[in-house]
């Protein structure tokens, strides 16, 4: 096995991992970056982002209500020193991008331009067409290649973390055009692996988000926070679940039901706002757990269309106009049109709601530190506290930003004033455990058990059990059958016994991974027993602030079932109050 | 809604057993508004896990499925199954080296990225908390240059690029190309050396392939030709002592 020595490493190149690279390269060009993915960087999912990043703009804005509507957003259990930092810090990033190149959409005077987003007060998001994550990414990548000191390990799959004494000390990654393995030794390492939305079937996250680094820190003993609040975005093309962003309502689409009726004003969302004059923080521009749980209404009262793909509602944008759709929503245009044949000018399109986000992850702090020193997560793999038990459209783009520079700075420092001297052999011994249970599950032959058949029935079990609603049946079922399937995952069958790029090996590692996310995902759905953001319980329908104004942990027992224990949450100045969609009217 | 029988025939090499490529025929039940990726997905599922290549977004934006379909660089996840015949061939993306199957070795590409400095240059301090003005017009300048998702269709259809691997290409070029028409940039003469030299842009041929098979209607071919026309002017314009224009 071969060594590599480095002062920071960063597992994750999307756009999280690249700011923190870049952070660390721009502080110190004399210290190490080593920055694993298992993609190219400009393949990780930030680059589906469509909407926008949100940072106070305007002169009618201000830090305070960016963050009353993220804390009001969040349902409250965000940690609101974090979402402090990060109102106050996310103008400041969003310029540096500015000043990197990302070519932001212009308002006539040359300056940024701001859209309308769900749960957001004032237009503060800006963005790049359609494309926002697109370009954030692919600026952050081309920035990052001045800096000599970034050294990228480019399909490089993470395996394991190493520790000693409670400390964390490197990672192990394999390559995968080569298969040969790799001891990553660093008194840092920092995850950046975006989060874990192929738990379920139907879902905008790409393939390669199976929750890698939520497993590897769940693994090493890190408990995941708030795992129970995974986000359904309300408007995914049915079939594929691919995103039609929230900038479709941002800038004036509407949604009805099958009788034309714009039903959000049914679900304490309304009154209803004139067409084509979007108002912010109400109806179409709600926060999306309201949306995605008025669906579930519609579809069980029998409101909604049917399609070739199931049950729908549809998104109306014609009264946009042909010039608008085309300037503002290319890539939604193009995507609605090219996969349920639908042009959004002269037809409204279908839509349900579609996993999307996870708030949950490894639980850390404002500066990413996680339970483990010299271990940080930022970005979608994290839970800071910043989302709470929803997140608002936008804050997330943002947060890769914030959160990866806060981390970069933490990290400089813990590693500054950290021994590396000792216990080599120790961490040698750890390594060499982990490659050879890689090599072990390669060998594995005879199985009756296929990786797309647990995976399938995993997906399905997280649906019915950890949907839009859940209840106690429903969770602990689910439960029940992640525990079954991780226990038939001993007996999977791996085809391919090859060393280059081996995707076969590779699937059944992920697997283990959204295996490992799923037991956290249903465990913390079951025992969080009130309904509360992105969590909603037919069998305890009112938020519980008494018992559950606190954060779920979630800590891998190594027999058994997780153990969930609970935290509490930071309140600096915005008590637990009612969430207001009624744009003012109530 | 329907099905229909498709015959994928799969370019496989595996450099650890397979002395050269060789194909391998799946009969995949398809959708008809799937792409053909998903039927590739439904061969790694369904029929044969030992299939390699790379996916992910299944949206038109990570740029990872690029492959060749029936001889054309096309990005799988955007070719449709209902524009296809019966018989659909797969092979990795042309001009590269195989790395295993359908995934190609992309280190001549990545390299050629870093080559044209694809970063905003200063030779001096941004505004203070506040953003370079950039009208819509000068943002239009080189707005559709952004759209390339690196795909890399361009270098599998660029016949210069299979002849000479030093060219730069069409990806790089039109990147650099990009932050030079950039209101923002000051790099413009940094990139000089490397856009000028034999194998920049005066190694394309202006063939076009690139642009035609672009998936984002990025246009590197015009991208090459408006460089070949500046850095004309800029030649002759240090020869006769007169200073750049931006920088």
């Amino acid at each position: 096995m071969e060594h590599i020595k480095a002062d920071v490493v960063i597992v994750g190149a999307g756009g999280a991992g690249l700011r923190a690279a870049i952070a660390v390269a721009e502080t110190d060009p004399e210290l190490k970056v080593a920055l694993i993915s298992k993609v190219y960087p400009m393949r990780s999912h930030t680059c589906a982002a469509e909407g926008g990043a949100a940072g106070v703009k305007g002169a009618d804005d201000s830090l305070e209500m960016h963050f009353n509507d993220t804390v009001g957003g969040g349902d409250w259990l965000c940690d609101q020193d974090v979402v402090e930092h990060f109102v106050e810090q996310a103008p400041r990033e969003l310029m540096q991008l500015e000043h990197w190149g990302c070519p932001w959409s212009r308002e006539e005077d040359g300056s940024v331009a701001v859209r309308p987003f769900g749960g957001m007060k004032k237009k503060r998001t800006w963005y790049a067409a359609d494309k926002s994550g697109f370009h954030i990414l692919h600026t952050l990548f081309q920035t990052s290649l001045q800096f000599p000191s970034i050294k990228r390990y480019d399909e490089y799959f993470a395996l394991d973390l190493l520790q000693l004494e409670g400390k964390c000390r490197g990672v192990v990654a394999m390559e995968m055009r080569s298969g040969r393995f790799f001891q990553f030794d660093s008194p840092v390492v920092i995850m950046a692996t975006g989060g874990g939305g192929q738990v379920f079937p139907f879902t905008t996250n790409g393939a390669v988000k199976t929750g890698d680094g939520m497993a590897m820190a769940y693994r090493a003993g890190v408990p995941l926070k708030d795992m129970e609040f995974v986000q359904y975005h309300p408007t995914g093309l049915p079939g594929t679940g691919i995103l039609l962003t929230e900038g479709c309502r941002g800038e004036g689409g509407i949604l009805v039901n099958k009788d034309g009726r714009r039903y959000l004003q049914d679900y304490g969302m309304g009154p209803e706002s004139p067409i084509g004059e979007p108002v912010l923080k109400t109806m179409e521009l709600g926060p999306r757990d309201r949306l995605s749980q008025a669906f579930w209404h519609e579809h069980k009262k029998g409101n909604t269309v049917e399609t070739p793909w199931g049950h729908c509602v549809m998104l109306d944008m014609r009264h946009l106009g042909e010039n608008k759709i085309l300037e503002r929503l290319p890539l939604v245009h193009e995507l609605a049109h090219a996969y349920v044949g639908v042009d959004m000018i002269k037809d409204p399109v279908p839509v349900r709601p579609v996993i999307h986000f996870m708030m949950g992850g490894i639980d850390a702090n404002g500066k990413g530190e996680a339970p483990m020193p010299g271990l940080f997560a930022i970005g979608e793999t994290a839970c800071s506290g910043l989302h709470g038990a929803n997140r608002l459209g936008s804050n997330s783009l943002t947060d890769l930003l914030v959160s990866g520079k806060r981390s970069a700075q933490a990290a400089i420092a813990y590693a500054q004033v950290t021994d590396l001297t000792s216990g080599e052999d120790d961490l040698k011994a750890q390594a060499e455990g982990i490659v050879a249970g890689v090599r072990e599950l390669l060998q594995q032959s005879g199985g009756d058990e296929s990786i797309s058949g647990i995976r399938r029935e995993m997906r399905t079990a997280l649906e019915e059990g950890a949907g839009i609603y859940r209840d106690e049946e429903g969770a602990r079922m689910a439960c029940d059958k992640v525990a079954e399937l991780r226990q038939r995952y001993q007996d999977i069958e791996i085809n391919d016994k090859s060393n280059v790029f081996n995707t076969d090996l590779l699937s059944a590692l992920e697997l283990r991974n959204l295996l490992d996310v799923a037991e956290t995902v249903t465990q913390a759905s079951l025992e969080r027993r009130e309904s509360r953001g992105a969590h909603q319980r037919l069998d305890h329908t009112e938020r519980d602030d008494v018992n559950f104004l606190k954060h779920s942990l979630c800590y891998r027992e190594s027999e058994g079932r997780p153990r969930v224990e609970w935290s509490e949450v930071t309140i600096t100045r915005s008590q637990p109050g009612t969430r207001d969609y009624s744009g003012g009217k109530k | 809604m329907g099905t229909r029988q498709l015959e994928l025939e799969v370019m496989r090499y595996d450099p650890e057993k397979d002395e050269a490529p060789h194909f391998q025929t799946y009969s995949v039940p398809c959708n008809e508004d799937w792409v053909i990726l998903d039927a590739i997905n439904y061969v790694k599922d369904n029929i044969d896990t030992t299939l390699a290549y790379r996916w992910s977004c299944h949206m038109m934006v990570c740029g990872s499925c690029g492959m060749m379909v029936n001889g054309e660089p096309v990005l799988t996840c955007k070719t449709f199954v209902r524009d296809l015949p019966d018989k659909v061939r797969i092979e990795p993306l042309e001009n590269f080296p195989i790395e295993r199957d359908l995934v190609v070795v992309l280190d001549d590409v990545m390299q050629k990225l870093h080559q044209v400095q694809p970063y905003i240059v200063r030779k001096d301090d941004p505004p203070e908390d506040a953003e370079y003005k950039q009208t819509r017009g000068q943002l239009m300048k080189f707005k559709q240059l952004t759209m390339c998702i690196n795909c890399m269709c361009c270098y599998a259809a660029c016949p210069q690029y299979g002849l000479n691997k030093d060219f730069i290409g069409p990806a790089a070029l039109a990147l650099a190309h990009r932050y030079n028409l950039d209101n923002r940039d000051q790099g413009k003469s940094d990139r000089l050396d490397i856009l000028a030299d034999h194998n920049g842009v005066w190694e394309c041929s202006f063939v076009g392939a690139c642009s035609e098979v672009c998936p984002k209607h990025v246009d590197p071919a015009a991208a090459i030709q408006q460089m070949k026309v500046d850095g004309a002017v800029e030649f002759w314009k240090q020869r006769l002592g007169i200073p750049g224009d931006k920088s």
